[in-house]
């Protein structure tokens, strides 16, 4: 679905470049996370996903970003807008309709969607962030949490392939995070979407991605399952990653010879004991 | 001495509904104490009542003994310093030298003792060698320890953190924690705001949990973790590491070192 080859980025105010030569697969479906300090990348990297970088923002770019075939070089941002969604840290920037309604209106009706089709899209959009009964609502009215699901919504309706989700949680309190993760869930298992998601907070990313990529200075350092990844607990300290404090602990009693394993989830924390 | 009393309060804005609805509240000096709840539970609007940002509508308000409503905000910041989650919201200067200085100008104070205070900051902060850098071109985790160094240049005697840590990473946020608890063993009483619970684990002395403009919860990190029915009804997540405790049947536990002794003592 996603295939970037050999890309190297250089913002034009930058001396140094902020992606280093990245090559990365991503298949049709597949949840990937990428995690790493503040400054590693992640963020410019989602943004050469639908063509922002180099079309938008422009810089020293080389190397290649294909999605789902098409090269980002040769269409315009517009183009890869309907194929890739993007969400970012704030939702009150993406929401600007008077209700919910017609905010998720206004993506497929400048696709010229079929009026049917858009109310079809709109009510099955709604009942995946499980928000049907905020359709007629003024979503400056809506939780932190409530305005990410409809800024989630909104792209949804556009039907697009990948949903790019950029730190999408970290300005909500802890049930806004749980709702934004169960939709992403729901999103990867029942709509078997293809999700990129930055984070910071391990412990979702532990739970929730088939794969997880992480950055150091531009480049991609360690990437693979949860559990390749999240057991080099002191490579991911060393570079200022977070990991699930119940991993640091079975990490420490595993060094200690107390148990064999280290725990990505409390669950499987449970069964070392057993 | 306390140093903040809150008996009672009450708080709306204007033809609103009531955000505060009777808040009594009492700090030790030197106290370490975490403020946590959702959104809309009234914990950054309790906050803004420590420094006078906020008057109540009903209500008194003490800081180290004294009736605030009898000082301006700029009195009572001398004595309150409060660090908000957006740092680029507390930048305005164009050096980072000129931005700390702001406040204690502000003070009239001699301009040695300004330079004195600036210097010490900037090396508690870790900031020293950016004193002549424009402020914006910090990254995410140096803005907010700069704008931690501004309010702690004005040597307050209580800190409130409202989400200092909101969208920072590790690095960053032990950088701001190396300074808070390095302020806290100096005797100031540090009051933080925060959604993190691992956070609140691994510093507070003390929980103080709202609701609904309410406090609906207060003790010891190991107890109000502990209590899944007030967790439950603030909404609010029980830590990895107190889970696993209760799951392991032992004594409940917070903090992953607390917990690793206890394994290794039982074992």
């Amino acid at each position: 679905m996603i295939e970037i080859k050999n890309l190297c980025f250089r913002y034009h105010s930058h001396t140094e470049n902020t992606l280093r030569n990245i090559n990365l697969h991503i298949k049709k479906g597949e949840f990937v996370s990428i995690i790493g300090p503040s400054g590693c990348g992640k963020s410019t990297l989602c943004l050469t996903l639908n063509g922002i970088i180099p079309k938008t923002i422009s810089g020293d770019f080389s190397g290649d970003v294909i999605v789902d075939g098409i090269n980002t070089r040769d269409k315009e941002v517009s183009e890869f807008s309907r194929k890739v969604g993007m969400i970012l840290q704030n939702p009150e920037s993406q929401l600007f309709a008077m209700t919910v309604e017609e905010e998720l209106a206004f993506g497929p009706e400048n696709l010229a969607v079929p009026r049917k089709e858009i109310e079809e899209r709109i009510s099955w959009a709604l009942s995946v962030v499980n928000m049907e009964n905020k359709r007629d609502e003024f979503p400056g009215n809506l939780s932190g949490g409530q305005k990410q699901r409809i800024a989630i919504a909104a792209f949804l309706t556009m039907k697009p392939d990948i949903l790019v989700l950029d730190e999408p949680t970290s300005q909500l309190d802890p049930v806004g995070k749980r709702e934004v993760f169960s939709v992403l869930k729901e999103l990867h298992e029942k709509e078997k979407m293809t999700i990129v998601l930055v984070e910071h907070r391990t412990e979702p990313i532990a739970e929730l991605s088939d794969r997880v990529v992480v950055m150091d200075k531009g480049s991609i350092v360690l990437e693979g399952t949860p559990r390749y990844v999240f057991e080099k607990v002191p490579v991911l300290r060393e570079l200022g990653v977070m990991v699930p404090d119940i991993s640091y602990l079975t990490y420490l009693l595993k060094e200690g010879g107390y148990v064999k394993d280290i725990a990505l989830t409390v669950e499987e924390g449970k069964r070392l004991f057993i | 001495m306390n140093a903040i009393d809150v008996e009672d309060i009450h708080f709306s804005y204007p033809e609103s509904d009531e955000i505060l609805k009777g808040v009594t509240l009492s700090v030790k000096e030197k106290e370490f104490v975490s403020l946590v709840g959702q959104n809309g539970s009234g914990k950054t609007t309790l906050a803004k009542h420590f420094n006078g940002l906020l008057r109540p509508t009903k209500g008194k308000v003490h800081i180290f003994g004294e009736d605030a409503k009898n000082f301006s905000i700029a009195e009572l910041s001398k004595k309150v310093g409060h660090l908000f989650q957006n740092p680029e919201n507390q930048i305005f200067e164009e050096t980072v030298f000129d931005e700390i200085a702001f406040g204690p100008r502000n003070l009239n104070l001699p301009q040695e003792e300004i330079e004195a205070r600036i210097d010490k900051v900037l090396k508690t902060t870790r900031l020293s060698r950016y004193r002549d850098t424009h402020p914006l071109s910090l990254s995410g985790g140096e803005k907010q320890r700069l704008a931690l160094a501004s309010v702690v240049v004005m040597e307050p005697r209580i800190l409130v953190l409202d989400e200092p840590t909101t969208g920072l990473d590790l690095l960053s946020i032990n950088g701001i924690l190396e300074v808070v608890k390095g302020l806290h063993k100096r005797n100031v009483t540090v009051i933080l705001i925060t959604h993190d619970m691992e956070l609140v684990s691994e510093l507070s002395e003390r929980v103080v949990v709202m609701n609904n403009g309410q406090i609906i919860g207060d003790g010891k990190p190991n107890d109000i973790f502990a209590d899944d029915e007030l967790l439950k009804s603030a909404s609010l997540e029980s830590p990895q590491i107190m889970k696993f405790s209760k799951i392991l049947g032992l004594k409940p536990e917070v903090k992953v070192d607390a917990l690793y002794k206890r394994i290794i003592d039982t074992l």
